[in-house]
């Protein structure tokens, strides 16, 4: 059985001047999933989204979009796409209903179509109160959802949401990951960006992770949680001349062992979603107060520690003159 | 935005059972154009202040050179302004196309030209749709102009149709100089840049030419200059076509410069927009 896949890339390569932003990246998306890029600043994210958005040509390497060659058909491409750029790329002076029913007459809608579904994407994105006023007057949130709104105009079938969270507060980000999860129950195919470990486990079926443009991983989000690990659980008791017990308890509940990660701070790593509820029970059945109980996935440095061995903010430059030579 | 509203309203159609794919229609350069022509005059509507340069400029400029040097220059204020509007107007729309590379290369940095370049249309529409738009801030200019010359005293002594000839040729003229300015707009980094460099090549072109003072009077050598300088022929054809003097070969150079502008810069300000990344 072939799977039919609407984004395949193979060997990308970009350079621009001395930076080698792209060095052979492969992706591939099939049809109505979310593939999650991840990555730190500067991996090549934003640059491999530009290049199969055609924004940009490769150096190297090809990729077809919907079946098309991004550079020899990037007219086909266009026509089947949305993208989201990582900085909201509205018209400020334009209101939100003029962005959209300007990109609504570009894509050959006819006016009155145009029209309609500018209302439809306002009323869908909770902008119709908003619809009136210039974009400049919006606040972060709903500059990103006005933008998102402008890529979905022509019912694309491959959007791409390059970086879409960035800059959110944490509410804003649960709205906006519910956004991309109905875009896919309808049916659309989707390529994020991030560089949040979480967001790429909560929204993408397959994660690839770039590092210096190279792909260092790819996996569904469990296998990559089996590489790098897990969750990790933290507790901070309030009494501190308890830690040795609330450690004790930790230990009962994982199989790992528990480190103090920071001062009072324990940290423990945990395979399972009981693993808290049971922590919590017995630290009331111990009568242990907590002033801190938390559960996490790594962060980005965390996984590109375990799988590079490196820090993702660290500046590599080594590694880089290396492969330039 | 609540988890809720989110829900409800579906979106009303599935993208694979797409609302019947728009058909492609004819002359999409010209209808993407100007649907984003519209998109300018929108933007110049809601920030008028960005007119200033095109509405006060002209006033200034004719009442500080008409009762300052009207006096010296041709023994008459009065005389002095029938002489200086023409070289006012053609000086003022040449500094108004300095706008239009200023505010692309800012939208530049905004990524609004993401969206379009990621968008199914051709991909100098954008461009030819912005430098269309711009025709609103010549009328303006030549209105304005216009007003305050006849407020102080100027009077065309052609006819109608000859006056509105020379609005048209300048205003033509102005659109074909946008290309430069758009080039510069796509070349430099920052829009204070393109402003800078584009005030170089305005500056030389207004003061060494006819606007101001009659040819005869600038030193031989800078007369060779002159005599090729586009705005020279804008402003001797305006004021063969407002005031009736002698036309000659003035309107044909001036199309010709026109022609030219638009044939070089219009392929280089394209060919660097694609480049832009």
């Amino acid at each position: 059985m072939t799977t039919d896949l609407v984004i395949e890339a193979e060997g990308l390569i970009k350079h621009f001047g001395e930076t080698k932003a792209l060095q052979g990246v492969d992706l591939s998306v099939a049809r109505g999933t979310v593939l999650g890029v991840l990555g730190p600043n500067g991996a090549g994210k934003t640059t491999a989204v530009r290049i199969l958005s055609t924004l940009l040509v490769p150096d190297g390497g090809r990729a077809r979009v919907g079946g098309f060659d991004v550079v020899k058909d990037a007219e086909r491409v266009r026509q089947t796409i949305g993208l989201t750029g990582q900085y909201a790329s509205v018209d400020e002076d334009l209101t939100g209903r003029q962005n959209l029913q300007l990109i609504g007459v570009l894509l050959d809608l006819g006016k009155a179509q145009a029209k309609v579904r500018a209302a439809e994407l306002l009323e869908w994105f909770d902008l119709t109160d908003a619809a009136d006023r210039p974009a400049k007057t919006y606040s972060g949130g709903m500059r990103r959802r006005l933008d998102l709104a402008a890529s979905l105009v022509g019912r694309p079938d491959v959007i791409f949401l390059d970086e879409p969270t960035t800059g959110l507060d944490p509410s804003k980000r649960e709205d906006m990951w519910n956004v991309v999860r109905s875009l896919v129950d309808d049916g659309s195919t989707v390529l994020l960006t991030t560089q949040y470990l979480e967001e790429a486990d909560a929204l993408a079926d397959e994660i690839t992770v770039i590092d210096h443009g190279r792909v260092i991983a790819h996996d569904t989000p469990d296998g990559l949680k089996r590489i790098v690990g897990g969750q990790t659980l933290e507790v901070r008791p309030s009494d501190l001349s308890r830690l040795e017990e609330t450690a004790a308890i930790l230990r009962q509940v994982s199989d790992g062992r528990a480190d103090e990660i920071r001062k009072g701070v324990l940290a423990v790593p945990v395979s399972n979603d009981e693993a808290m509820t049971a922590t919590v029970a017995r630290l009331a059945a111990a009568g242990i107060a907590v002033t801190e109980l938390s559960l996490h996935l790594p962060s980005l440095d965390e996984v590109f520690f375990t799988l590079t061995g490196r820090t993702a903010s660290e500046d590599d430059t080594t590694t880089t003159k290396e492969v330039a030579a | 935005m609540s988890t809720t509203t989110l829900d409800a309203p579906r979106r009303p159609s599935t993208p694979s059972a797409a609302a019947p794919r728009p058909t492609k229609r004819p002359f999409p350069l010209v209808r993407h154009s100007l649907a984003l022509a519209k998109r300018s005059l929108i933007k110049t509507w809601r920030t008028p202040e960005a007119l200033i340069d095109v509405t006060l400029q002209p006033i200034i400029f004719l009442v500080i050179f008409v009762y300052i040097f009207g006096g010296a220059v041709a023994g008459g204020t009065q005389e002095y302004l029938q002489f200086l509007l023409p070289g006012i107007l053609a000086q003022t729309i040449a500094q108004g196309a300095i706008a239009i590379g200023v505010n692309l290369n800012t939208d530049l940095e905004k990524g609004i030209f993401d969206r379009f370049r990621s968008l199914p249309i051709p991909r100098s529409a954008p461009l030819v749709g912005a430098v269309s738009g711009d025709v609103v801030r010549y009328v303006i200019v030549t209105i304005s102009t216009f007003a305050i010359g006849y407020v102080m005293g100027f009077r065309i002594t052609t006819d109608p149709l000859s006056a509105i000839a020379g609005c048209l040729l300048a205003i033509l003229f102005a659109l074909c100089l946008s290309w430069v300015s758009v080039f510069v707009g796509m070349k430099v980094r920052t829009s204070g840049a393109v402003q800078g460099i584009m005030f170089l090549v305005i500056m030389p072109l207004s003061f060494a030419s006819n606007v101001f003072v009659p040819t005869s009077s600038l030193p031989s050598w800078m007369q060779t200059f002159v005599a090729w300088n586009p705005l020279t022929h804008l402003v001797a054809s305006m004021r063969g076509l407002f005031l009736g003097a002698p036309l000659g070969n003035h309107v044909w150079w001036t199309l010709a410069w026109c022609v030219g502008l638009v044939v070089v810069f219009m392929p280089l300000a394209l060919r660097a927009y694609r480049k832009k990344v």
